[in-house]
């Protein structure tokens, strides 16, 4: 925890703001110095797969641009007059302030001068997100609470059956968040729930958060990202939550996750194997499709593994490509700061990879120690898949290596609508992981390139 | 007006150069008022995300060869790394140098640091940096929240630097400080000036420093012609190179908002002579650029020739390119300098100047007999539209959208969306170097012409995009300044 960094991979809670432009219609008034906003959205909007700014992002965000004037005298009025002219000049239907380190030090109190606007009817939330409290997956899960708490609000449940609340992936941190949400929805209505998916371009917005109190379930797909929202559901609307910690790549992992979900929800059993059945058929038909190339190439496909990513995909992606396509695992590093206690969570989740790999799973924050260890351990080989950042991304390039682009900073890939997660998912990533021997030279079967 | 290399870091340009971030009217008036230093940096009651001079500071300091930055920050303000390491690696391809890698660390500073002080985690830092990369030069960059819990980064910095042996430049950059991003180059040349630099040992008759970003190498070839060297600085810079910066025959910049502070600072420290005719944009600005140096650098014997061939060589695809471009319009978006680089090179394609928007406006130059608004205003005569606006692009979008221009060309990251969204042609001035020079103004006229021809996705994303902005403020309140302190509307 808080190491010094190089080779950063993650930002400040403040950057938290994607989250609330993940809600369609949520819309950020930053409450920071003049440069906090842009360079959350520069890492978090663009160095994650050339994401854009979207409705409102970048440099349409509102902010105070704080000076040494807030922070001599206090920036609580100035606060509130960008958040007045915030709802005069923005279209949205909810308006979060987030503050930084300047307000954050000073003592501001976000909240209270959101809660100003609210009492008079204003879809207005404050939360403090000051860059030195944690990262941003700590700030998604501080802005969560605050919009259940002030938006959200006191309500008494009226719990419709079969309604699920979704919480996974950290939007824009997670740089596949909109197809794997799209996935993970799709996936889940299969079991005949009723999804709400609260983030991304599938979601119907505020409409769904009013909703979240509504649900029979919430279901958590992370190791322990989004922990403390299920349990503060819990707490507040008395929701029990399903914490599954594994993104589910692939058919074995995918299958697993459906019947497990299913279990906890009560979905009838036949029904639950109905879908896989359906499902599995046509995976493994397309699975079985490219394994010809596979058998006829062996000789120059990887299979000595390095992963670098946050704890939900650095689990996920291990898990399907060890489990399915017999990968062997040889540094997966975990790279988004948990708490020695979530960190707990992370190696429980892990044991999905098999327990004999326990000891590949590390933790580290700072990033230049992973590209370091990741050097020292590749030696020579060139029979490796590295799966990271812009950073893995160097060593591969320079040693000729596999590679996958799978967490920030991400600036060498244009994402949409793809995701590693479900069935689909699993053979995206067949495409993209054996397609990247086509990158390395002209190959041929009669040929050994190296 | 002097610069003060005892002061811990510059005066900020707000009181130094007496800038302003927004501004409604014309060229004239803006010069004229400006010439008074009689507009006042007021802010506004509403505005959208600025950028800090954090970010300028750094991009100074992070591409120094074999050098290294540690910032002294929270996460957030160093996420951005990679594009540095990336455009470091870019620039250092394209310019023929070889592999490039950021030497950099964050303190990556905690609750508890605020709490108790960060000054332990910055000296481990240092000290980290320097063992992992051993670095010829250490940079310490500060942010707000550093400074506001009042850690002494230049003690820290001086203890180290004699411990480890060291360079070892504190910049004093705090995001807060200051309203103007710009005033973080300024920030990061007084460490260079005050810490690196050192006196002659000889001079170089025929080096020419050429302070600039990222860019392509234009400068060479259009130095050689004059048997010229060019000093690239500071990006790739060595320690070694920025030592021996007093050396250099002359200093001349892309752009006066970059770099008057540092090409100033070596004239009066080193009386290395800084060139005072404008940046090389636009054809007359180039001629009369060539000129300045020449006669810096005692060729004004060959000047005269290189000018008049250089006319002709680029004569027939100036002419076709007018064919195509003359009396359409175009509106600018850059920083305050180089949106006057822009306008005098549009001008010589035929274009029209329907607007300018400078992200900022500093009233007066760090060199007395610097103006280059004065000189814009003489070169291309009354530019009406006139504004200055530190982005917001609510405001950027009512003066676009009144004016109506056939091409938009900006230099800032994050506003070139804005002009497709708005369905004009548009281009980004992403490599400040790229529109320099002769070539310079067929390549601005090029890209324009290729943004035209490819004009169909840019209206398809017009067709699609919703803007964020409220019918009220976009279609029934007319005042773009609306929000500005001391407008009386609002």
């Amino acid at each position: 925890m808080s190491s010094l960094i190089e080779k950063p991979r993650f930002s400040c809670a403040l950057a938290a703001q994607q989250t609330v432009l993940a809600i369609p219609g949520g819309i950020p008034v930053i409450h920071a110095g003049p440069g906090c906003a842009s360079k959350a959205a520069g890492f978090a909007a663009f160095q994650s797969g050339l994401q854009g700014e979207g409705y409102a992002g970048r440099t349409h965000i509102s902010c105070t641009n704080a000076g040494e004037k807030e922070v001599v005298f206090g920036g609580e009025k100035n606060l509130e007059q960008v958040i007045d002219g915030a709802l005069k000049v923005l279209k949205g239907d909810l308006f979060v302030a987030l503050s930084g380190c300047t307000a954050g030090i000073i003592g501001d109190d976000t909240a209270q001068v959101a809660s100003t606007f609210a009492r008079d009817g204003e879809p207005v939330v404050g939360v403090d997100t000051a860059g030195f409290k944690g990262n941003n997956y700590i700030g998604h899960e501080l802005v969560v609470n605050a919009i259940v708490d002030q938006y959200v609000g006191k309500v008494e449940p009226s719990v419709k059956k079969g309604l699920v609340n979704l919480w996974t992936v950290v939007p824009f941190q997670d740089p596949f968040w909109r197809g794997d949400l799209e996935e993970l929805k799709s996936l889940l209505e299969k079991l005949g729930l009723t999804v709400n998916v609260l983030f991304g371009y599938g979601s119907e917005g505020v409409a769904e958060w009013k909703e979240i109190p509504n649900a029979e379930y919430n279901i958590l797909v992370s190791p322990w990202v989004g922990l403390e929202i299920v349990k503060h559901l819990e707490k507040k609307y008395g929701t029990p939550y399903i914490h599954y910690p594994v993104l589910p790549m692939g058919a074995k992992a995918t299958s697993k996750f459906l019947r497990t979900i299913g279990k906890e929800v009560g979905v009838d059993e036949q029904t639950v194997e109905k879908v896989i059945k359906k499902e599995e058929k046509r995976y493994y038909d397309y699975f079985i499709s490219f394994s010809d190339f596979v058998a006829e190439q062996r000789n120059v496909l990887p299979y000595e593994l390095y992963v670098a990513a946050d704890s939900t995909y650095a689990v996920g992606i291990t898990d399907y490509l060890v489990n399915e396509l017999g990968f062997i695992p040889y540094g997966v590093y975990v790279n988004d700061d948990p708490s020695s206690e979530k960190a707990d969570l992370v190696k429980e989740a892990y044991k999905a990879v098999g327990e004999e790999y326990a000891d590949t799973l590390q933790f580290q924050a700072d990033g230049g120690l992973i590209t370091r260890d990741i050097d020292k351990k590749l030696g020579k080989s060139k029979k490796a898949l590295i799966c990271g950042s812009y950073w893995e991304r160097c060593i591969a390039k320079d040693t000729n290596n596999f590679f996958l682009h799978l967490s920030l900073p991400i600036s060498a890939e244009i994402i949409t609508n793809s995701s590693y997660v479900g069935y689909n998912g699993g053979l995206r990533l067949i495409e993209k992981i054996y397609s990247y021997a086509f990158n390395r030279g002209n190959l041929s079967s009669r040929t050994h390139v190296e | 007006m002097a610069i003060n290399l005892s002061l811990p870091s510059p005066e900020i340009r707000e009181r130094r150069l007496n800038a302003i971030l927004s501004y409604n009217g014309s060229a004239s008036d803006l010069l004229d008022k400006s010439n008074k230093g009689e507009i006042k940096c007021l802010g506004r009651l509403y505005g959208q995300c600025s950028d800090c001079q954090e970010g300028c500071a750094t991009s100074m300091a992070s591409f120094v060869r074999g050098g290294a930055v540690v910032a002294h920050a929270p996460i957030g303000c160093f996420a951005g790394d990679a594009v540095r390491d990336n455009a470091g690696k870019a620039v250092s391809a394209a310019r023929g140098l070889g592999d490039f890698n950021n030497s950099t660390i964050c303190t990556n500073i905690q609750e508890k640091d605020t709490v108790y002080g960060g000054a332990e985690k910055l000296r481990k830092a240092i000290y980290e940096i320097n063992k992992r990369q051993n670095p010829s030069v250490i940079f310490v960059t500060t942010s707000c929240a550093s400074g506001i819990i009042g850690d002494d980064v230049q003690s820290v910095c001086e203890e180290c630097a004699d411990e480890l042996d060291k360079t070892v430049v504190p910049i004093s950059c705090e995001g807060f400080k200051s309203k103007v991003w710009s005033t973080g180059f300024d920030a990061t040349f007084h460490g260079i000036l005050k810490y690196i630099v050192k006196a002659p040992k000889k001079r170089q008759d025929d080096l020419v420093n050429i302070f600039n970003f990222e860019g392509t190498d234009t400068f060479t070839p259009l130095l050689a012609k004059l048997n010229l060297r060019t000093n690239y600085m500071v990006p790739l810079a060595t320690k070694q190179q920025l030592e021996a910066l007093s050396e250099a025959a002359c200093s001349a910049q892309i752009c006066e908002t970059l770099a008057t502070y540092i090409s100033h600072g070596l004239e009066q420290e080193y009386g290395v002579p800084e060139v005072k005719a404008p940046a090389p944009y636009g054809i007359n600005w180039t001629d009369e650029w060539l000129r300045e140096i020449a006669r810096l650098t005692n060729r004004t014997d060959l000047v005269e020739d290189v000018i008049a061939k250089e006319h002709e060589r680029i004569e027939e695809d100036l002419k076709g390119l007018k064919e195509k471009l003359e009396g359409k319009s175009v509106y600018i978006i850059a920083g305050d300098a180089y949106t006057h680089n822009l306008a005098n090179a549009v001008k010589d394609l035929g274009l029209k100047i329907a607007g300018i928007s400078a992200l900022h406006h500093d009233q007066k130059s760090d060199s007395d007999e610097i103006n280059t608004l004065g000189e814009l205003v003489k070169s291309a005569g009354e530019i009406d539209n006139f504004t200055v606006c530190n982005k917001q692009p609510y405001q950027l979008v009512k003066l676009v959208k009144k004016v109506n221009p056939d091409f938009l060309i900006i230099r800032h990251q994050g506003l070139t969306e804005l002009g497709y969204k708005l369905g004009i042609p548009t281009i980004f001035e992403g490599d400040a170097n790229y529109t320099v020079g002769y070539d310079g103004v067929i390549r601005l006229g090029n890209r324009l012409w290729e943004s035209f021809i490819t004009r169909k996705f840019i209206q398809n994303v017009a067709e699609h995009t919703t803007l964020p902005y409220t019918d009220w403020w976009l279609n029934e309140q007319d005042d773009p300044f609306y929000y500005e302190k001391g407008n009386k509307k609002a």
